[in-house]
């Protein structure tokens, strides 16, 4: 009764969505109060009933109810409870189904808190939700159902892909649909805003939130994702330029864009056509995303199963949302008054910099992915991009704006002054300039590209420090001026700088890692020892071990420094006999924010090739994104109005202008 | 019925969250607007100042431009009032008191199915399913001796199965964790060596003759033992050794020892007129061994089956089954009541009958 229940309530919300996408737009078109509060209850009964329907698929998972074909395609009655759990999403059909639970929440929780919205703007945003989520809904039940039922039940399901078997899959997926469906919102009211055929400050005070959230958690699930990559696909790389990869980095550099346009435009009523634009093209992105890793045209982990009818539905889709907003952007943002204006020499002209910048790595991004596909589609050929386009033209994009980060909070609004900016600066540029000096002659005589960079890096930290300074008064007034400043600063100053500060920390992390990463590859046997950055490593035994549904080989490696023992590592190599496949689960050893990974090959009588990476300052890569998004929770936390308060054009230079 | 019950319910919930809003008389307006936001910005301009994070000429020129705003929202307040269009109302409470189950369903029947109910694996795995195919009952026993890989008495139980079943290589590690786990006796290395032999196609090779000897050095009565140890003697060219073997058997056994009859056959084998020592024939001679036991488990099995086709006589193959299961145990009386009761049991039913019928005319027996 579960499983039918579940499947009842998958068809009831797509019945509920359906009303939910006319009758507000109805009600909007009469003004009629009632007919547009319909957008409200229908949201939240929609979000029940997803709810119910996707709480129904967990509980036949965890119960092993093998008469449900996605079940017993995907679960194994002997995989641990969590795996159970997080097996629910760990297939194609369980995927979408969340995708659309996540879809629900948003627009229920735009319905339960969206108390200060007008009317009319709530039924729109809701009303196109419902749009999207119908389209979601039909998808899930005529292509993907994931409540079909075999009549006679096999005792035993073919269990999960080895390789998701793992914590990462509690993580990573739901944090990226949040971010990924969260954009949903933004478009929503971007559409909405086009529909209603005005839009002004007020609009982007209401979208902040929701696009705050949804760059939060798309942050912290592609880093998520790339830790699990680097820890769980066994060859020690965070980041592939894998299609499906640069499929949610796509989203995150429009999202990002986005965020700082709608600062512009809650605070300077500026940047109104771009911000809308780029709502559109966050959720297109995302929608893309969903469209290249569930259709089956990219092979990859991600890509469950391939099924050309899904690939179709999921285009059309994808070409319908895309196409019908972009050509609705088209016939009426021209009829949107334009707001502010500004000075290039700006805070908004900073931000337009910034949004320029992070737009054109996003189409390089889109055509390195595209690109091989089209021609594959038009001539057949296959080629594959891969890092080396990626660096040559993602680096050159990212490097100027690294440089223009740390001016950007520095700028007054409306005129700014790029000199006095650039004096302000001047602490970070003498840091940045000493951390390259000193590293190039550390590393002499290697490349002179990475303490470059790594120089940029620490200008970028500097720089967000030297922001916060400055509005304090730190060095300059007493400290106890400076500290009750620092209190009395609005928390999404202090997110600003965690941020920007969590760009450079990344940066660091990732130009050490490539740049000074060691490897030893060879095969061992029990005694031996393998030395590598200074650690020796020997391998102490070899031991076969029965696991809950796998058996695995498992290595146990002694550690030691300067002859002082550290540590052991114990990685194995794992295999599931339901599916006949095996993965490799590496060692890690963290040493500070450095890591030794040891990850095992195949075995030939009593040796095996084992795999040893020392990874300096590895950590920080993953560790920036965190800070990033712990900058992005400040903001979120910080309540108040945000008011960009112009320079006047002939002031004596007061105080600083502040948010 | 319950699932058709929760099914209204459902659809009752989803009903009446259209028609909560339909019904509702015009309220005051309490929803938010754009000036309310611009007067909020206007107060936090009053707060920053007061926490001199800006400078009064910025906040002067940052009130007057939120003023500009907060008197260009106010311009489109004044849009037309709202109404209430009743026609438009009713039209929505049809569509959602008879569209939205009428689609609910049409969408749902060609797709779901209403008539399975749930099959958790707990509650399967606790009622044994008679129906149950015996290759899944055999990966249970597998799936909890992996996890509990010291459980005796599961091998015990899952060896013989698996020789049965002619998995020989599975039976061998069984038998081997068997006595690791249940501790060593002549039957089980008897049997150990039984499964080896298989493994061999029917040839008795040296490792099994070892375990045959072992068996026999615990318990020098191990019939099994002594047989397979003859049977060794006859592939290795020695007829004569086996054929004193075999003899030395029979002179021990009861007269009544159910492998008797086996062994006698096998002598007179050996010692028939220049009757050579067919592969094949010891093949077969290996698969007839222990009688008593595979008796006893045929006999229970088809116990089973008939107590259950007793309680529901649809299963024409099942019917089939136990009349040809009866045949070839040789008992005809119980076959013949066997097929009068599947007739009665399927009489009612055309179809059933009808391929009753056809099986029984493959089996050779009356149409």
């Amino acid at each position: 009764m579960i499983a039918e229940a579940g499947h009842y309530a998958l068809v009831l919300a797509l019945g509920l969505a359906l009303i939910q996408s006319t009758v507000p737009m109805l009600g909007a078109r009469w003004h009629d109060a009632a007919l547009m509060n319909v957008a409200r209850s229908t949201a939240l009964a929609q979000l029940l009933f997803a709810l119910a329907s996707f709480a129904a698929l967990v509980t036949l998972h965890v119960t092993s109810d093998f008469s449900v074909v996605n079940v017993f395609e995907n679960s194994h009655s002997l995989k641990p409870l969590i795996y159970k759990i997080t097996g629910v999403w760990g297939n194609h059909e369980g995927s979408m189904l969340l995708w659309v639970s996540i879809l629900a929440l948003f627009g229920g929780l735009v319905a339960a808190f969206g108390n200060n919205l007008p009317l009319s703007l709530r039924a729109h945003v809701l009303a196109v939700q419902a749009w999207i989520a119908s389209a979601f809904y039909l998808f899930i039940l005529i292509t993907s159902n994931p409540f079909l039922r075999i009549a006679n039940p096999p005792i035993e399901g073919r269990d999960l892909n080895p390789v998701l078997q793992d914590i990462g899959l509690a993580v990573h997926p739901p944090m990226l649909y949040l971010g990924y469906v969260g954009f949903s919102i933004s478009f929503s009211f971007a559409v909405a805003a086009l529909i209603e055929g005005r839009i002004d400050a007020a609009w982007a005070r209401w979208v902040r939130p929701w696009t705050l959230v949804a760059w939060i958690f798309l942050t912290l699930g592609i880093a998520m994702g790339s830790y699990w990559a680097y820890y769980e696909l066994g060859w020690g790389g965070w980041w592939f330029w894998d299609p499906v990869e640069n499929a949610s980095l796509m989203p995150w550099l429009a999202g990002t864009a986005l965020l700082h346009s709608a600062v512009v435009m809650e605070k300077r009523n500026a940047l109104k056509v771009w911000t809308i634009l780029l709502a559109i093209l966050t959720f297109s992105l995302s929608l893309l995303g969903t469209f290249l890793v569930r259709s089956g045209v990219l092979t990859s982990v991600h890509a469950f199963a391939t099924d050309p009818t899904r690939g179709v539905f999921i285009l059309l889709i994808l070409c319908t949302f895309i196409g019908g907003s972009l050509t609705l952007y088209a016939w009426r943002a021209s009829a949107l008054k334009q707001g502010g204006l500004f000075a290039p020499i700006s805070r908004e002209g900073a931000l337009v910099l910034n949004n320029l910048f992070l737009t054109t790595a996003c189409a390089t991004v889109f055509i390195g992915t595209l690109y091989p596909l089209a021609l594959e589609v038009l001539t057949g050929d296959k080629i594959s991009v891969g890092a080396p386009f990626f660096n040559l033209t993602f680096a050159p994009l990212f490097v100027p704006l690294m440089i223009a980060v740390p001016f950007g909070p520095l700028l007054a609004w409306k005129r700014g002054d790029l000199l006095g900016a650039a004096q302000r600066l001047m602490a970070a540029g003498i840091a940045a300039l000493i951390a390259f000096a000193v590293l190039w002659a550390w590393t002499r005589g290697g490349s002179a590209l990475a303490p470059l960079a790594i120089g940029l890096a620490v200008f970028v930290i500097a720089g967000a420090l030297c922001d916060l300074a400055e509005r304090t008064g730190l060095f300059r007034a007493p400290v106890a001026t400076a500290v009750r400043r620092a209190r009395g600063l609005p928390r999404s100053t202090w997110g600003t700088a965690f941020a920007h500060a969590g760009v450079g920390v990344a940066l660091i992390g990732i130009v050490c890692e490539t740049t000074w990463n060691s490897e030893y590859i060879g095969s061992m046997k029990a005694g031996d020892v393998a030395k590598i950055a200074g650690y020796e490593v020997e391998l102490d035994s070899l031991a076969q071990r029965q696991g809950p549904n796998f058996r695995e080989m498992v290595a146990q490696f002694t550690v030691s420094l300067d002859g002082r023992r550290l540590s052991e590592m114990t990685p194995s190599k794992r295999n599931y006999p339901a599916r006949g496949s095996s993965t490799t689960e590496a060692a890690l050893l963290t040493r500070g924010v450095s890591q030794l990974y040891i990850s095992l090959g195949d075995t030939a009588d009593g040796t095996i090739a084992v795999r040893i990476y020392h990874k300096p300052l590895v950590l920080l890569i993953w560790f920036g994104p965190v800070l990033m998004a712990f900058g992005g929770m400040l903001s979120l936390s910080d309540r108040r109005l945000r008011v960009g308060a112009p320079k006047p054009a002939r002031a004596p230079r007061g105080l600083q202008p502040a948010e | 019925m319950t699932l058709w019950f929760v099914f209204a319910l459902m659809t009752a919930a989803a009903v009446f969250a259209v028609l909560l809003p339909l019904g509702r008389g015009p309220r005051p307006q309490s929803d938010g607007s754009e000036a309310a936001v611009y007067k909020d910005q206007l107060a936090e301009i009053d707060r920053d100042v007061a926490a001199s994070l800006i400078g009064p000429s910025e906040a002067e020129a940052a009130r007057v431009e939120i003023g500009r705003r907060l008197l260009a929202a106010a311009d489109h307040q004044r849009d037309p009032p709202m109404a209430s269009n009743i026609f438009l109302r009713r039209s929505v409470a049809i569509v959602a008191l008879v569209g939205l189950p009428i689609a609910a369903i049409a969408l749902y029947l060609p797709l779901g199915s209403p008539r399975l109910g749930d099959f958790p694996l707990a509650e399967r795995t606790r009622v044994p399913d008679a129906t149950q195919p015996l290759d899944n009952l055999v990966a249970q026993v597998e799936a909890h001796l992996e996890k509990n890989p010291t459980d005796g008495r599961g091998w015990n139980v899952l060896a013989p199965v698996l020789a049965r079943l002619g998995r020989y290589d599975d039976a061998v590690r069984a038998y081997h964790n068997s006595i690791t786990y249940n501790g060593d006796s002549a039957a089980r290395r008897a049997d150990l060596g039984e499964a080896l032999t298989g493994a061999a196609g029917g040839v008795v090779t040296a490792e099994a003759k070892a375990e045959f000897e072992r068996a026999v050095a615990l318990n020098a009565d191990e019939v099994k033992a002594r047989y397979f140890l003859g049977l060794a003697a006859e592939q290795d060219g020695d007829t004569t050794q086996a054929a004193s073997m075999w003899r030395a058997m029979l002179a021990t056994a009861p007269p009544d020892a159910p492998w008797r009859p086996l062994v006698q056959a096998a002598l007179a084998r050996i010692e028939g007129p220049g009757a050579p020592a067919l592969p094949d024939a010891t093949v077969a001679a290996a698969k007839d061994m222990n009688e008593t036991d595979r008796n006893a488990m045929i006999h229970g099995m088809v116990d089973r089956l008939a107590s259950r086709l007793k309680q529901n006589g649809d299963d024409v193959e099942g019917w089939l089954r136990l009349v040809r299961a009866y045949m070839v145990m040789g008992d005809r009386d119980k076959a013949k009541s066997a097929l009068t009761d599947a007739r009665q049991a399927v009489a009612n039913d055309a179809e059933r009958l009808r391929q009753l019928n056809e099986g029984l005319k493959n089996l050779g027996l009356d149409g």
